[in-house]
């Protein structure tokens, strides 16, 4: 009788097509991940158990931390530019095309509107040096001197020119800062009817 | 490790050298672990980076007719005074005769949290509408304490809450119990 013989199966697997799919989705996440920009001021923001994600369009971005400093950011770059356009008629500081297109760069920022220029003309690393910008002037009233408020008024003005819709305000407060810093920008909102605003938090990891 | 079985060399017969043909084949295996190590990498930066954002509806300041204010009662009201070294202080009723409190609790599930359950279950029982959370943070509190006790407002789900804006009198219960330190 002949001998059967077992032929071996191949242990070999063709990697092509998992290679294919694996960088295809590779490809993908990378250019869905928004590139984190740094941020001038950073903060350690309280957490939470709410689940609700901040939205990414139309918003304005307080952000409190460092014994009161205050810095302002909006989303959208179209946005930032007329925002710029309308402060600099209120505060009559011009602005060159040129500076403006630099300025829509700038994720957040916490400068006085007469120190502004000096910023916009720093190269983008240089911007996010922490300590180098000292916070946009904050106070009570509804003068020139808060300019917090004017900020926040142009940006809403900018955005509901531009898009139609209410600008959405979010106060990014650090968790160590005292109860006055945050309450100053409430007062800010509050003075000009926004009485609506949501505050940023992280995510706790267990409910207590 | 795509290719288990190999060739087991010097099998072959006969003196003639083959020069060995170039395979057609390289071993992806590698390649594909990095690809979904970086994937994964990724996945996970993209969904943790986003912050939660907490909604806060604050009263309308109200600053053309002041006198124009709504009464609540004072059976229904509770205060929340938010001092330092996070701890809270409570009470039920109007400040000056007080139903119940001043109480020192903490945060969390240990602290105001059961005050709050029972009060949410006590007061509509007993007066017949919902209990009223007014938060009056002191300037000694942190943001955090402020998170903290609207987040606290979210877990039992408090019917009605709102900050307030906080005393003299009230500061200087604060005092007293020593919660107004730097």
């Amino acid at each position: 009788m002949p001998k059967v013989k077992v032929k071996r199966a191949s242990t070999t697997i063709d990697m092509t097509a998992m290679c294919d799919v694996s960088f295809l989705l590779l490809t993908f996440f990378i250019l869905t991940a928004t590139a984190r920009a740094p941020e001038p001021l950073p903060v350690d923001t309280p957490a939470s158990v709410t689940q609700v994600k901040v939205p990414d369009t139309d918003l304005g971005l307080i952000t409190v931390g460092d014994d009161g400093k205050v810095f302002f950011g909006v989303k959208d770059r179209n946005v930032r530019a007329r925002m710029l356009e309308l402060m600099s008629e209120k505060y009559s500081v011009p602005f060159t095309d040129q500076e403006r297109a630099r300025f829509s760069l700038i994720e957040s920022f916490g400068v006085p509107v007469r120190t502004l220029k000096q910023l916009i003309a720093l190269d983008a690393n240089a911007q996010t040096q922490p300590g180098l910008q000292p916070g946009i002037p904050v106070d009570s009233t509804k003068a020139l001197s808060n300019e917090l408020f004017h900020w926040v008024y142009s940006a809403r003005v900018a955005t509901k020119e531009l898009h139609n819709v209410e600008m959405r305000v979010s106060i990014k407060g650090d968790a160590d800062e005292k109860y006055p810093a945050i309450k100053k920008v409430m007062d800010v909102l509050q003075s000009q009817q926004v009485n609506k605003f949501s505050l940023i938090t992280s995510l706790k990891s267990t409910v207590e | 490790m795509a290719e288990l079985n190999q060739d087991s060399g010097g099998g072959k017969k006969g003196g003639k050298i083959r020069s060995k043909k170039a395979g057609g084949r390289v071993d992806l295996t590698a390649m594909v672990d990095l690809a979904f190590l970086l994937i994964t990498f990724f996945m996970l930066t993209t969904s943790i980076n986003k912050p939660n954002a907490m909604d806060v509806a604050m009263p309308d300041k109200n600053e053309e007719n002041p006198e124009d204010r709504l009464e609540v009662a004072d059976t229904r009201t509770m205060t929340l005074l938010l001092g330092s070294n996070n701890q809270v202080e409570w009470y039920m009723g109007a400040f000056d005769s007080p139903i119940e409190g001043p109480e020192i609790v903490g945060y969390g599930k240990d602290g105001i949290r059961p005050v709050l359950l029972q009060k949410l279950k006590e007061i509509p029982q007993r007066t017949g509408g919902d209990l009223i959370v007014v938060i009056r943070p002191s300037d000694r509190s942190t943001h955090r304490n402020l998170v903290d006790i609207l987040d606290e407002m979210n877990i039992v789900e408090a019917p009605i809450y709102m900050i307030g804006t906080i005393s003299d009198p009230e500061i200087e219960v604060l005092e007293r119990d020593g919660l107004y330190n730097e």
